[in-house]
């Protein structure tokens, strides 16, 4: 400290100017300057179109488009089904990168039914979107926010309150059965980071080049991980009661409630897109596999013993997200949003795996009781996953 | 020929003039959505407007002109040799030109004389014929004719391509009377035709045929994304021009159309006409048609003459029965205005 200069203020702030001035003069020089030439290239520009999402009323399909590509690209025809069909598109047929408009076809598609579509750009590219089964897209009426409500409850909210009503038996066991508990919520925990991972590549993968699927993937990973890890030690500093039973039953309900946040989102969101037909199998798949969920929350509770409203209260943080992961995923599906939150979910459960694990070291403890229960925590995910299917 | 009832011939003809209107609509490009119909009984208030087969707006590019290519031939000068042949001569060359083949969809064709099809290129039976061709493209290219020649006016083998910035002289004597193909016979055969290289060859019979409106019909294909499959049929190259811009012709008047398909990557092609039935003669080298028909197959470089009254004013669709290609494009429409006096209809 003695060295710095006192005079040191300004001059400072000049030389960290430097660099982003030459920067900027090399980026001028690149785009505007005599350097264009030399990188300029015969090559004709590409177009890339990109089907963001698709909107189906009764008679008309609409499309929400995203030139994807580095040029710009024009929207000339749409062929539906083989057929040169209809159309308007708004605002404009030429997309600059990265500007987005709608096509609204007047066609009459039938329930049920797939409709191959294609964008037919000005250099005669063809981008091709397949609905893979065309039924009318839900709108946020009343009506429709209690039946994507009701799916959530199934699918999140109930099942996690039934596996809190464990509670009570729960509690009548001994430590070895507490300890066999806690690993199988590992176990669980685990195959759903595998779960929102695999997933999130999936729909990462989906995305076009300029949203950087994978990054925001990492992105929700990291930055859930460390956000909790951060609050843990802001909380430790203040002497709040971190480690505690309470405090641990918490994290796991709100990881899991990222978790189940970002697959509501890719529930609604397959409904919508006609990508899962979400029969009763479904809905019971997802119902078996979350009831697991609540024998996870309360697993850190059973020594100690909690209060009702608390239970409740847990069982909401887990489960709700569920519901409001519907809602968005039906009404205003959105690719990039799903990919970001299943990121989330993965780091938060991550961090809470880290919670439960590393509060001793685990060669000193570790039992052949606890791997039972890591490993019957990862199967059981497993096979009632199997159920779920693709979805 | 067998004769319907008139009251049959009259659903017959509303229904035509019904799909006629549907079509029209579609050429209007959506821009009225709305109700159509009124040609049947609880029809009026149904909205038809998710039903238009069609592309979206209009070629403004002026890169390419399907009107002028359906009536206009070659420009040729004639002279007289020696030994009293008369000698005709065209001029062509190949160009690089990006055309418009659909409303706003370019794609970077090679054309004779800067249109595809080419221009067509008409003879009578015997003529001396002189070809001087020019490849100012980038490719070897050469013209390769359908009819009589000797072998070294075939233009197939890659020797016989004009190089870049070439000429070449064809010469051969027009034979036989029929309707005929050129095209580039350059390799790779499929990518020099599918570019745009290729037009009719008209040799016409000494004794003239009977007077007609006569109209030139190339069916063809595009393939802009180079999936060996085409995304664009026509007729003369722009996908729904004729149903956008429909062809004029009168009622009762003998309509006469060279007809020819150069299609690739489609084993066949279709040519079905709405309401009215036609001869055909294939290639066009008998006098007598083979067929008295309204839907006829063309395999690539079948050609054949068209020959067709329409009995009835009113607008009359055309197109491939292959409705693939149909919907892909290829679909047109006649307008028969009637005839300036007389009664409405062939049988009054």
């Amino acid at each position: 400290m003695a060295e710095r200069r006192p005079t040191g203020s300004w001059v400072g702030a000049i030389l960290a100017a430097v660099p982003i001035l030459l920067l900027g003069a090399v980026v001028y020089w690149l785009v505007d300057g005599g350097a264009r030439r030399w990188f300029a290239t015969d090559l004709p520009a590409v177009e890339n179109l990109y089907v963001l999402r698709h909107v189906l009323e009764p008679d008309t399909i609409h499309l929400d488009i995203v030139n994807a590509g580095t040029d710009a690209a024009t929207i000339a025809q749409v062929i539906v089904r083989g057929a040169f069909w209809d159309h308007r598109v708004t605002p404009t047929r030429r997309l600059e990168p990265l500007d987005t408009a709608r096509v609204t076809i007047p066609y009459p598609w039938n329930t049920g039914e797939p409709v191959e579509i294609a964008l037919l750009s000005a250099s005669g590219l063809t981008f091709p979107y397949t609905i893979q089964v065309a039924s009318t897209t839900p709108v946020a009426t009343l009506g429709a926010l209690a039946r994507f409500g009701a799916i959530g409850l199934f699918v999140g909210v109930i099942p996690v309150g039934l596996g809190l009503t464990w509670f009570p038996f729960l509690r009548r066991l001994g430590s070895g059965g507490l300890g066999f508990l806690l690993y199988m919520t590992v176990g669980l925990l685990a195959f759903l980071v595998v779960d929102s991972v695999s997933e999130g590549f999936e729909v990462a993968s989906q995305l076009p080049g300029p949203y950087h699927g994978k990054a925001l993937l990492a992105l929700g990973v990291f930055g859930a991980f460390l956000a909790l890890a951060g609050i843990e030690a802001h909380s430790r500093a203040r002497r709040l009661a971190v480690g505690s039973a309470a405090w641990l039953a918490t994290l796991i309900a709100l990881g899991i409630g990222l978790h189940n946040l970002g697959e509501g989102l890719a529930i609604g969101s397959a409904y919508v897109l006609g990508e899962a037909s979400l029969g009763a199998l479904l809905v019971v798949g997802f119902t078996l596999h979350n009831a697991t969920e609540g024998i996870a929350i309360v697993s850190p509770l059973l020594a100690g013993g909690a209060r009702v409203s608390r239970l409740v209260g847990l069982g909401l943080l887990a489960g709700a997200p569920t519901i409001l992961g519907c809602w968005v995923g039906a009404f205003t599906y959105s690719r990039t949003w799903s990919v970001l939150f299943l990121g989330i979910g993965a780091g938060a459960i991550l961090q809470v795996i880290l919670a439960i694990t590393g509060r001793r070291p685990l060669a000193e403890h570790v039992t052949p009781a606890h791997l039972a229960g890591l490993a019957l925590g990862y199967l059981a995910m497993y096979a009632t996953g199997y159920i779920v299917g693709a979805a | 020929m067998s004769r319907r009832e008139p009251t049959a011939r009259g659903a017959q003809v509303r229904l035509c003039i019904g799909l006629g209107l549907l079509a029209l609509a579609a050429g209007i490009a959506g821009t009225a959505p709305g109700p159509h119909g009124g040609h049947g009984d609880g029809q009026a208030a149904f909205d038809m407007s998710p039903y238009q087969n069609t592309t979206v707006g209009e070629t403004t590019s002026g890169t390419v002109d399907p009107d002028a290519y359906l009536t206009a031939v070659a420009a040729s000068t004639v002279e007289q040799l020696a030994d009293g042949t008369t000698r005709r001569t065209f001029e062509i060359h190949v160009v690089n030109k990006e055309i418009e083949i659909a409303p706003g969809v370019f794609f970077p064709a090679w054309t004779y004389n800067g249109q595809v099809p080419g221009p067509t290129l008409r003879a009578t039976e015997g003529e001396r014929i002189r070809v001087r061709f020019t490849n100012l493209g980038d490719r070897p290219h050469g013209m390769h004719f359908h009819g009589f020649h000797t072998a070294a006016m075939d233009a197939s083998m890659p020797h016989q391509q004009v190089a870049p910035h070439g000429t070449f002289e064809y010469e051969f004597d027009a034979e036989p009377v029929g309707i005929h193909l050129y095209h580039c016979h350059a390799f790779p055969l499929t990518l020099h035709i599918h570019n745009g290289l290729y037009g009719l060859w008209i040799v016409d019979p000494k004794q003239a045929r009977p007077p007609a409106r006569e109209l030139y019909m190339v069916m063809n294909g595009f393939d802009p994304n180079y999936d060996e499959e085409n995304e664009i049929y026509a007729v003369n190259t722009v996908a729904f021009h004729y149903a956008r811009h429909p062809i004029q012709v009168r009622q009762n008047e003998l309509v006469r159309i060279y007809l020819a398909n150069i299609v690739e990557f489609d084993p066949i092609n279709s040519f079905h006409i709405h309401a009215t039935f036609f001869h055909y003669y294939p290639t066009g080298t008998q006098s007598e048609p083979r067929d008295y028909t309204d839907t006829i197959l063309q395999g690539q470089a079948e050609r054949g003459i068209v020959e067709v009254r329409f009995p009835y004013p009113g607008d009359y669709m055309f197109h491939a029965h292959k409705t693939e290609f149909a919907e892909r494009g290829w679909m047109g429409m006649f307008h028969v205005v009637p005839e300036a006096s007389g009664p409405e209809g062939r049988d009054g």
